[in-house]
């Protein structure tokens, strides 16, 4: 029997729930759907952004966070009526916390297609070791 | 010659009772999107002689993008690739698809397949789409 491919699924977009401190913008904020895959060498983060830019990213480390932010705009054609909307344009903002077996002076960032892919190789302590046995 | 008898079913009003609520609850619902049905999400939007549609699909190459265009129909498929990852990868988190897709929209007005164009960027496709000349609007003279 012919194997199905699968069908693509439509996810919500989650919005931020903002606790305490006021949106200063109008537009809504997204969590962005990520990806994280473990290697020997590196932690790959796929991040899914679509509509943002490289001058609007903006990837910051402090302590044990990695926090990414990103602004939309795709906004519609000037002098044009919006007659039907599935999605909006917003900001993007989504915190992961890293362990310490990240090498964060290496860090390396790629953006195509409306996907953010970061690097995080992991501390030479962090990497797989083969340990060899001896026999006495 | 019979008289039908139709016994009144019960499921009718049930239907009923679900329209009006569904109908009660999308006026007021806070924003006026709705929730899409297939991949990718699109934005319909149109000016005096144009229609403009916005797809958001992150990640697509754009090789396997196919986008058809007929009479007042868009269809927009393609398939969007798996990541590529090395072997005995461990995978912590996956919220991201991948797979075929296919979606046909039927479009307010008909569209002249001759000057349609699209671009792709930063995983958004845009597509323009001019009416046909005897949709765009025109002005009528008013004789006295």
């Amino acid at each position: 029997m012919a194997e199905e491919k699968k069908e693509m699924e439509v996810h919500e977009q989650e919005k931020v729930q903002t606790e305490g401190a006021e949106r200063m913008r109008s537009r809504p904020t997204f969590v962005p759907r990520a990806d994280i895959y473990e290697t020997d060498e590196n932690v790959l983060l796929t991040v899914d952004m679509p509509g943002a830019s490289e001058d609007t990213i903006d990837i910051t480390l402090e302590k044990d966070t990695l926090t990414i932010r990103a602004n939309s705009t795709h906004d519609g054609p000037e002098g044009y009526a919006l007659a039907f909307a599935e999605f909006e344009a917003g900001d993007y903002e989504r915190n992961f916390r890293l362990t310490d077996r990240i090498d964060r002076d290496n860090i390396h960032a790629v953006y195509t297609d409306g996907v953010l892919k970061l690097t995080l190789p992991k501390a030479e302590e962090a990497k797989a070791r083969k340990i060899s046995v001896k026999t006495s | 010659m019979y008289r039908s008898f139709r016994t009144p079913s019960l499921w009718r009003d049930m239907d009923r009772l679900q329209r009006d609520m569904n109908r009660l609850f999308s006026l007021y619902s806070p924003s006026t999107m709705r929730r899409a049905p297939r991949y990718p999400a699109i934005n319909i939007w149109v000016c005096d002689d144009c229609q403009f549609v916005s797809a958001e699909m992150p990640g697509v190459d754009i090789e396997d993008i196919d986008i058809n265009v007929d009479g007042d129909t868009l269809t927009i498929s393609g398939e969007l690739g798996a990541d590529e990852v090395p072997e005995g990868t461990h995978v912590h988190r996956k919220e991201r698809g991948a797979g075929k897709f296919s979606r046909t929209i039927q479009l307010p007005y008909p569209v002249d397949t001759e000057k349609v164009e699209a671009s792709f960027k930063n995983g958004i496709l845009s597509i323009t789409l001019p009416h046909i000349e005897a949709v765009k609007p025109k002005k009528i003279a008013i004789t006295s």
